[in-house]
């Protein structure tokens, strides 16, 4: 019976799609309708021929792994592709006829930046924050995934929502704001998605076993959560035509500026800080094998971070028509944030308190503990530059992607290497890692990657806000801006071979993960429990 | 009093109010007298159920 509905709702999409095909009024809108089409017709194939066969019942006492090692393995890839494009406009920068002729309007900087930033944040990203979360809730529950096959919507159906950001940016459809780029259409997507994926989440809390929520799940849910209110906020537009992909904002002006940058700046607080935290107090007490250093401390950091983050949007808009006393706040709460970020960042560190011989001896607690320590670092940062003082400084220079960068190639980053190190053999169940000193290659790659990066950003960040300011006796500023595109060449050379050598680790990882499910010996006590073929 | 002075006022008045004693009072109730023994065993959680789902049973040994 459900399969029919299944088969009449399918069946509705792809001719809907096809339509949307033929009536599309710019390419990319056309590509979107031709891919759900491609999609809903194959799914709509998949579907009949399992209509009508047995269908096996989940193991309710097993857990729900298989849509975790996708994700695993979908981590691994969107992080190469995202690493590959930024790497390649950072160059582009450096060497502007890495624009070429032939790709203009496709492959120029203007359009795979935000193909680099949506592959970074919201596809490497977004999918080792669903597939850890999804290992998490299950352990820390001790309760199988609620929703039976609806765990593989939200994975499958976010990889549709990367792809189709992605061909969007390419083929230019984007709303124009940063880190919200995607089209009503995809939007819409998505919200389906995220929706799904917090019912997931949640029925899984309520079904659990363990009568406490333990701490990461807190930190996962708020970013579920707040990440689906910011989406719906910021992206209220009404589309043009509903066979195009252009759409209007229904805000305007500064309030939209304000709404964007309330969403911005907690994409940053709740997507890349609260969600990675619910793997921090996850994996390092595991990976360190005690728990976490403070667990008092874990919830106070837990309603400071929530509190205090929400507000911090405004900094991002001094000096605009945005009023002072909005920035101020903005600025206010951001150096107030200092202290639940670094109060986060000691019970990360202090959890090995009593265990710092296995930082000579495990390189992937050393990733974890240098991603803390990253955290901590970009957390004293971003607060300092939120001072409007140094912010007239720092705004609108290559400082800010220095800052940008240490945060979410040290943190994020590494905190998900160490993750997926972790997941790794657990999920395939082998002894062991294939090669720690590959591990160790990985990390002092991507440690000196992030150093070049973070360093010649600052030179040159400083550097050129210092230069856009220089006046001379009679007032007249002393630099044209080509000026200071040209000083910053080599600092751009640099921080090129910083994600060189980023990308570079982020291959052996893969390389080293694959040899692990291929070569790496089988855990013996494990082999009774067989891995279920779903 | 128009739509956005009312919001405004109320926002840096009483809901100031309830988000910071709302805050104080976590604080307070986490160094409830008893919280360690609970929080040792909260911190624990991990550490059990790794490889399937707890039932009724394996959850009272896990305890015990």
């Amino acid at each position: 019976m459900s399969n029919t509905i299944k088969l009449i709702a399918l069946g509705l999409v792809t001719l809907f799609a096809a339509m949307a095909a033929n009536y599309a009024r710019d390419t990319a809108y056309m590509v979107h309708a031709i891919i759900v089409m491609l999609v809903a017709g194959g799914l709509f194939l998949f579907t009949l021929r399992r209509t009508g066969e047995p269908v096996l019942a989940a193991p309710q006492n097993e857990y729900f792994d298989s849509v975790v090692r996708a994700g695993v393995i979908a981590t691994c890839f969107w992080g190469v592709v995202g690493f590959l494009a930024g790497t390649f406009i950072a160059f582009q920068l450096a060497f502007p006829h890495l624009n070429f002729e032939f790709l203009q309007g496709y492959g120029n900087f203007g359009r795979l930046r935000p193909l680099h930033t949506s592959a970074v944040i919201f596809a490497f990203g977004g999918n080792a924050l669903i597939a850890t979360s999804f290992y998490v809730v299950q352990r820390t529950s001790a309760a199988r995934l609620w929703g039976g096959n609806l765990a593989w919507f939200v994975f499958w159906g976010y990889q549709l929502f990367i792809v189709l950001a992605a061909t969007g940016y390419l083929l230019g459809a984007t709303q124009s704001k940063e880190y919200a780029e995607p089209e009503w259409h995809v939007d819409l997507w998505l919200t389906i998605v995220w929706v799904a994926y917090l019912a997931v989440f949640l029925g899984t809390i309520i079904k659990r076993k363990e009568p406490h929520i333990y701490v990461a799940n807190w930190f996962y849910l708020s970013f579920i959560v707040t990440v689906a209110m910011l989406h719906v906020v910021n992206n209220i537009s009404i589309p043009i035509s509903i066979w195009g992909s252009r759409s209007v904002q229904v805000m305007s002006g500064v309030q939209d500026a304000m709404t964007q940058w309330w969403y911005g700046h907690n994409a940053v607080g709740f997507f890349l800080t609260a969600g990675f935290l619910g793997m921090m107090y996850y994996f390092i007490p595991k990976q360190a094998e005690r728990p976490v250093f403070s667990y008092k401390l874990s919830i106070i950091h837990f309603w400071a971070l929530i509190f205090l983050y929400i507000w911090a949007g405004p900094h991002h808009l001094h000096y605009t028509a945005l009023p002072d006393w909005a920035s101020t706040l903005g600025m206010v709460f951001s150096i107030m944030l200092w202290m639940p970020s670094w109060g986060g960042m000691i019970n990360g560190l202090m959890t090995l308190s009593g265990a710092w011989d296995k930082l000579r001896t495990d390189p992937v607690i050393r990733m974890m503990v240098i991603s803390v320590g990253f955290y901590g670092m970009s957390t004293f940062e971003g607060p300092m530059m939120s001072i409007r003082a140094v912010n007239s400084l720092s705004h609108y220079t290559d400082w800010t992607i220095g800052h940008v960068h240490s945060g979410a190639l040290g943190w994020n980053g590494m905190i998900t290497f160490g993750a997926l190190y972790f997941l790794t053999p657990v999920l395939w169940k082998r002894e062991r890692l294939y090669s720690l000193q590959m591990v160790s290659w990985h990390f002092w790659l991507a440690t000196a990657g992030i150093v070049l990066y973070a360093a010649s950003m600052w030179v040159s960040g400083i550097m050129e806000g210092l230069m856009w300011r220089e006046v001379d006796a009679n007032g007249f500023l002393v630099n044209s801006f080509a000026d200071t595109v040209a000083a910053k060449y080599w600092m751009y050379v640099v921080r090129g071979l910083g994600g060189v050598m980023y990308l570079s680790g982020a291959l052996i990882m893969v390389y080293n993960l694959y040899m692990t499910v291929r070569k790496a010996p089988a855990k013996e006590a494990s082999l009774a429990v067989t891995v279920p073929a779903e | 009093m128009d739509h956005y002075s009312f919001l405004r006022q109320f926002a840096d008045s009483w809901m100031l109010l309830v988000l910071f004693f709302f805050f104080v009072g976590v604080v307070f109730w986490v160094f409830r007298p008893g919280s360690s023994k609970t929080y040792r065993d909260t911190a624990d959680i991990p550490f059990r159920h790794e490889d399937k789902p707890a039932t009724d049973k394996t959850d009272k040994e896990a305890r015990t």
